[in-house]
């Protein structure tokens, strides 16, 4: 349960951060809050050759505004977005998802960022970026790029990172006038992985959802409105179409069931704070 | 931008319970292991090393974290608290350490110093904290003894105390 060797490179800028991994290519991994890499390195399912800190990086640790968008960078923990005093008005959503990440203790700690290079299928933080469509901003010694969630998400802990590439911030879409939110999440306790996570939008005129927990990464829907008589039936072919799997928490079963009635309730929920 | 090699070591500084401290490590080298093997404080437990149990959980800046969550050159310049600063004084206790024993908020006492680092972070942070917050800062804890209830009692009877203190002073 520790860490095997590596090479720890504490970059000051993000030119230097940058140029670490470039030249380090493959073997590097970006370590931020260390919440999720740690874990991975403790028991060596992952063994990096470099890890290069960004935490030292001023230019990372900033919560703006960005058009209709909140830009997160790559060094703000979660502690300090869950305090962002604006955060229940611009982005009511992630509001609601936070306090179910992890525990007190891991959120101290942790980069909202970095739960998003993680991808568990499972996390909050990916499921809310999917179901807001936000994207994210990734970056190379030679080029930036910024691509949606719904193309950065590949699978089960599987991005679209490249090699030498880093995130360097995420961007949320900012709460929308007549748009209601929703949040719901089962798990065996409060801060352990979702079973099932369900997060809901509805306007006057639309409604979506999407669900983590099930298929290998979160994964967004759009559903009729509430008063719809065709919700149940298009919630239970969702519920299908996810892939869902029993594993030692719960049966692929339950996981359908949870999608048809936690979906249902999200969405009247969501619907419910837009009146 | 500072570079430490795999099998090197790096002098780490930190202020740990008010001092500063310095020692050696690699750059593998947990926060937890460091402060236990090198700087020799054996108060802070460790049990399952990927940051589920929570008994390593220490004051990292006013906030409560995973000690084996984090390299100990993660640390350099940090102000670090670990359960060997709640005492006020050579044989006495805190009042939330006291109210532990009061409440038998503790059996076996592996999970205690992980809890008692959490909830004197809630305490100082937010002293109208409630059985709800307490509950809340405790889901990150696994303790196999005592069931929680008597454990969110002394928390709860501790942060009475407080309050009344400070009550008091006014």
């Amino acid at each position: 349960m520790k860490p095997a060797a590596f090479d720890y490179l504490q970059a000051a800028t993000l030119d230097e951060a940058l140029d670490a991994l470039h030249e380090a290519g493959g073997d590097a991994r970006v370590i931020a809050g260390g919440q999720s890499l740690v874990p991975m390195l403790n028991m060596r399912l992952a063994r990096p050759a470099v890890l290069v800190d960004i935490m030292r990086i001023e230019a990372l640790q900033k919560i703006e505004r960005s058009g209709g968008d909140i830009l997160i960078g790559a060094g703000v923990r979660q502690a300090k977005l869950e305090a962002w005093p604006d955060l229940a008005n611009r982005l009511p959503l992630v509001a609601m998802a936070l306090p179910w990440l992890g525990h007190v203790q891991t959120r101290a700690r942790g980069t909202v960022c970095g739960s998003l290079a993680h991808a568990d299928p499972s996390a909050e933080l990916p499921l809310s970026l999917i179901a807001l469509r936000g994207s994210v901003h990734l970056r190379t010694k030679r080029k930036k790029r910024t691509i949606s969630a719904e193309d950065f998400f590949l699978g089960m802990m599987a991005t679209e990172l490249a090699e030498g590439e880093m995130i360097e911030a995420v961007s949320f879409p900012a709460r929308a006038d007549g748009t209601g939110y929703g949040f719901n999440e089962i798990g065996r306790r409060h801060g352990d992985f979702a079973i099932t996570a369900v997060a809901a939008i509805v306007t006057e005129h639309s409604a979506s959802i999407a669900i983590a927990g099930v298929d290998d990464r979160p994964r967004r829907f759009d559903v009729p409105l509430p008063d719809d008589s065709g919700l149940d039936d298009a919630l239970n072919e969702i519920a299908w179409d996810l892939n869902a799997r029993d594993d030692i928490h719960a049966s692929a079963r339950y996981r359908r069931e949870l999608v048809r009635r936690l979906g249902r309730r999200t969405i009247e929920e969501a619907a419910a704070c837009l009146a | 931008m500072s570079r430490l090699n795999a099998h090197e070591k790096k002098t780490v500084t930190f202020k740990l319970n008010g001092l500063p401290v310095r020692a050696d490590a690699e750059s593998r080298m947990l926060l937890s292991d460091f402060i236990r093997h090198e700087i020799g404080l054996t108060g802070t437990h460790v049990g399952c090393e990927h940051g589920v149990c929570g008994a390593c959980t220490i004051q990292v800046d006013g906030a409560p974290a995973r000690a084996c969550l984090m390299l100990a050159v993660q640390a350099e310049g940090a102000d670090i608290r670990t359960v060997e600063a709640l005492s006020p004084g050579e044989g006495r206790l805190s009042a939330l350490q006291a109210a532990f024993k009061r409440h038998h908020g503790l059996q076996c006492g592996f999970c205690t110093p992980g809890i008692l680092m959490s909830l004197d972070a809630l305490i100082s942070a937010r002293p109208d904290a409630g059985r709800n917050e307490v509950r809340d800062h405790l889901s990150g804890h696994l303790c196999r003894c005592t069931g929680y209830v008597t454990i969110v009692e002394a928390a709860l009877s501790a942060l009475d105390e407080i309050r009344r203190e400070v009550k008091s002073n006014v």
